[in-house]
């Protein structure tokens, strides 16, 4: 049997060692009612055959469209050191850190990936991770009821609606207020947002760029709400931070972001990085591992994981969260990431996004009928508006090989012809050129 | 070891370099980032040779015997990340689906989830199977959720969850983040008792979570007069399949009366756990609960060709932005079709057969308070070790020196001084007997040289951390 090493002469061995007859007497709690009614699986294949049946499927993926998709999830380069590194097995098929001493390779990673996603952001603090960014989001707004005591919190519409809908799962069973104050025209209403926040609000949470491509400084917005005693909470688009004013220059209390962006393949949803940040004075409402460093007996560095009270496996039901895996490895990628691009390798990979996004949008727009929809800065994403739906779109290009954006009426109702359109330094300006051509054609 | 910020020089090029251009075209000055970011300056080789060196500082299943409880640390088998690491999969968009018209560009991932479903559903006798949760624990507050789900919809008030004493501390923190009051329920002679449940089993009862085998390692034996106790109240049975290795073709949950389970793919099915993750916690309902499952579901149509169905008015939404850990559940479901039916059954069985094997041969050295046969591990305590000042915590840190990643300790909490055993099927026998030796030989000398192994560990990178230092310190970057 595969990965399965006892000999029978080693199985009669241990049976005799245990004094039991038979393998079968080792289930002998489970009782004839208990047994299984069917267990019809097919039998095993092997390597090759398991893996010639997943190169059919994966063969039925159409991946060899030029995409203009984002919405939050994008398809930057990834430096080939990151699957060199993070493949080793020592960090591949470790566990959660328990045993400290054996373990100081997964906890200095998660230490200095702490310390590269907080400089990031302009932030203090950082834990080892959660599943992702709606989750980081969901767990900041709970991070903001338990620090405020108060149950209302105010989301911005132009908040990412793939993350607002998990945050109505999530909270539907808690006494959890969610406003959700409306866009206008595809930017954050400011104004609205500040006039929802009062003194019953636990957190104001904002995303920059916002879901349509919008920059904003949040500083005004953050200082309103530190005024009624309320959390600020952003979700950042971590690539694009590497050149905007910070999360933490602007005041936010909590900076969580989805680290797909950073060293993780697209891969069909997952497994991502909920990165998650905040100023020591929220560290201690924070779900999950965090890492600490200390000194062994020795006098020598080490690290541990630390402000453990927090957790479930001390707390149980009075833990602040009952996260226990967190997505460690995918962290470890995004650090690998970091260190190779560099200051530098980071920008400009940020830079030649946002110059490819700022040509696609001028020849898109110098299409008759097509106007971008959103007045202020953007940088790699921007929303337009078509003449036509912008569904009918879509499937006409991407039969000719070009996914075109994101139809914006998925989740606006009043949106049906936006269409959300995102470069990175992988889209070429032919690609451009041509998806221009060929939404000139699809429009005639 | 210096962290790579310490290593940085200023001014060494990286390998991709920036000159002459600028963001300030684009965007007003204000809205941009003031000073720099702070990434390490580093060459190419100096990245892989940090990476390198911190990963000789870690224990893992591919170098070391990893015998850590609850935890099924089962070998890898490689040929999975081939197909995960497939450009077919890494490079499709999740949104892809949403669509209209480009469903048909992702037929082969959809196949793969639909397939997988089928799979998990026949493993363990459940209705239906949603792949979204990512880790286990988030498993336990999906199938949470769907069981506030079914009485809210039943119009049933119901505010308790029942959590046994020997539960996975994830157990009642998932209860309570979804909103329930959690009740806890004494074991007896290691197992449920169900005149302990009687007691505290009222109409205000909305399920209970239970682990079978439990983190003793003990099989459950009063499961049908549980299941049939919860159910006369119209409370549901939440089985939590961390243990699921235990039992692969000798019981199925659904048959014996479960409603909910998760799955621990980076446990029974043998993905990698990554340090910490990330895992897939897919959950399994009986039909009962199939209104309440989260969107999307994938389905297969007539003409054979797959969609996402995101019209369930009576969904609990959205516990992922799309589909969980796809590239965890495609490790899963290679390993599935690489083993089949036999090769699961196998996979339980060794895993039984050599937790028992260790469990016997320790007798004499270690005391175990629960001594029968038990499933794919058990809790031996080092109580009596510890009455002569050497612990639980000591004899792992001892056995970290011989290069063994240690058991889990200290859980479950009813066992004092517990040291937690699991090999998996995955380990030879000559592995396993060393281990053995080795345990017993720090065993006797407990008697002969305690102080050697309240010491240890002396051979890794560092010797006991201070803990206590940490937590008051706040050292949580370079930067505090």
């Amino acid at each position: 049997m595969p990965y399965v090493p006892h000999t029978e002469a080693e199985v009669r061995e241990m049976l005799a060692t245990i004094g039991v007859g038979s393998i079968e007497d080792l289930f002998a709690e489970i009782t004839p009612e208990m047994r299984p009614k069917s267990f019809d699986l097919p039998e095993g294949l092997s390597e090759m055959e398991v893996l010639s049946r997943l190169e059919a499927m994966a063969s039925r993926n159409a991946t060899d469209r030029v995409s203009f998709l984002g919405a939050g999830f994008y398809d930057h380069y990834i430096p080939a050191t990151v699957d060199a590194l993070t493949m080793r097995g020592e960090f591949y098929t470790a566990y959660t850190p328990y045993q400290p001493e054996a373990s100081q390779g997964t906890l200095q990673a998660i230490f200095e990936y702490q310390t590269a996603v907080t400089r990031l952001f302009g932030m203090q603090c950082a834990n080892a991770s959660v599943y992702d960014g709606g989750t980081a989001l969901y767990e900041a707004a709970m991070m903001a009821v338990r620090k405020t005591k108060r149950r209302k919190i105010v989301v911005s519409e132009a908040l990412n609606p793939i993350y607002r809908v998990m945050l109505d799962s999530y909270t539907s069973n808690l006494d959890v207020e969610l406003v959700t104050v409306p866009h206008k025209g595809g930017m954050t209403d400011m104004d609205g947002l500040k006039a929802a926040i009062d003194g019953d609000t636990a957190a104001v949470m904002v995303q920059n760029p916002n879901f349509f491509g919008s920059i904003n400084d949040f500083t005004g917005l953050f200082a309103a709400a530190r005024e009624k005693k309320a959390v600020s909470v952003i979700s950042a688009y971590p690539v694009m931070a590497a050149l905007l004013k910070t999360p933490g220059a602007m005041g936010a209390d909590v900076a969580v972001a989805e680290g797909q962006s950073l060293g993780l393949p697209l891969s069909f949803g997952g497994p991502y990085l909920g990165i998650m940040t905040c100023t020591k004075d929220m560290v201690r409402q924070m779900p999950g591992r965090i890492v600490g460093r200390t000194a062994d007996t020795r006098g020598r560095t080490g690290y541990v994981l630390t402000l453990q009270a927090r957790e479930q496996h001390i707390r149980r039901q009075k833990a602040t969260s009952n996260i226990c895996s967190n997505q460690s490895l995918c962290a470890l990628r995004t650090l690998v990431h970091l260190c190779s691009l560099g200051e530098m390798g980071l920008k400009r990979a940020a830079r030649v996004s946002v110059e490819r996004a700022h040509l696609c949008a001028e020849r898109l727009t110098a299409v008759e009928g097509v106007e971008l929809l959103t007045k202020g800065a953007f940088g790699n994403e921007f929303a337009v508006t078509l003449p036509v739906n912008a569904y009918d779109v879509i499937a006409k290009l991407a039969a000719r090989g070009y996914v075109p954006g994101f139809p914006l009426g998925r989740y606006y109702k009043d949106l049906d012809n936006g269409l959300l359109v995102a470069c990175t330094e992988k889209t070429s300006e032919e690609q451009i050129g041509i998806f221009a051509e060929m939404l000139k054609g699809a429009l005639r | 070891m210096k962290t790579i910020f310490e290593e940085s020089v200023p001014g060494r090029e990286g390998c991709w370099p920036c000159e002459g251009m600028s963001e300030e075209a684009y965007i007003p000055k204000e809205m941009l980032r003031d000073g720099e970011i702070g990434l390490p300056s580093a060459g190419e080789l100096d990245v892989v040779r940090h990476f390198t060196r911190l990963s000789k500082r870690n224990y893992g299943v591919d170098g070391n015997f990893y015998p850590l409880g609850s935890c099924t640390m089962k070998y890898n088998p490689k040929f999975t990340e081939v197909a995960a690491a497939m450009p077919g999969f890494t490079r499709l968009h999740p949104v892809l689906p949403q669509l209209q018209g480009a469903g048909g560009l992702c037929q082969g991932a959809l196949e793969v989830m639909y397939e997988t479903e089928r799979l998990l559903c026949e493993i363990t006798g459940m209705h239906a199977f949603t792949l979204h949760p990512m880790a286990g624990a988030h498993g336990e507050l999906t199938g949470v959720m769907l069981i506030a789900a079914y009485h809210k919809d039943k119009g049933n008030k119901k505010t308790k969850i029942i959590v046994p004493d020997s539960a996975h501390g994830t157990n009642p923190a998932s209860a309570s983040i979804a909103g329930f009051d959690v009740v806890s329920v004494p074991s007896n002679n290691g197992i449920v008792d169900p005149a302990a449940l009687v007691e505290v089993l009222d109409d205000e009862v909305a399920g209970m979570m239970m682990t079978c085998p439990n983190t003793l390692g003990l099989f459950e034996s009063n499961l049908p007069e549980i299941v049939r106790l919860l159910h006369e109240k119209d409370a549901l049975l939440y089985y939590d399949g961390a243990n699921m290795n235990a039992i692969m073709g000798k019981m199925r949950v659904g048959d014996v009366g479960f409603d909910v389970v998760h799955l621990n793919l980076h446990k029974t099915l043998a993905t990698p756990h990554g340090g910490g993750g990330p895992g897939s916690g897919p959950v399994g309902v009986s039909e009962k609960l199939l209104p309440y499952l989260p969107v999307s579901r994938v389905e297969k149509q007539e003409d054979g060709r797959f969609r996402l169905n995101y019209n369930h008015p009576k969904s609990i939404g959205y516990v992922a932005p799309f589909y969980g850990n796809f590239g965890v559940v495609l490790k899963a479901y290679a390993y599935i079709l690489r083993l089949g039916r036999t090769g699961l059954i196998r996979a339980t069985e060794n895993a039984v057969l050599s937790a028992n094997y260790i469990r016997k041969r320790l007798a004499g050295h270690f005391e175990v308070p629960f001594d029968r046969i038990c499933m794919h591990e058990f809790v031996a305590t080092a109580a009596p070790q510890a009455e002569k000042g050497v612990h639980a915590l000591d004899i792992a840190k001892a056995l970290l020196d011989k290069g063994y990643h240690a058991p889990t300790i200290y859980f479950p909490l009813i066992v004092p001084e517990a040291i937690m055993i699991e090999p998996t099927e995955t380990e030879n026998k000559a592995t396993l007997d060393e281990f053995i030796d080795a345990l017993i030989e720090i065993a006797e000398r407990v008697d002969t040289d305690p102080a050697s192994i309240q010491a240890a560990p002396v051979t890794l990178p560092v010797t006991r951390l201070d803990e206590t230092r940490a937590a008051r310190a706040m050292e949580l970057t370079d930067d505090l």
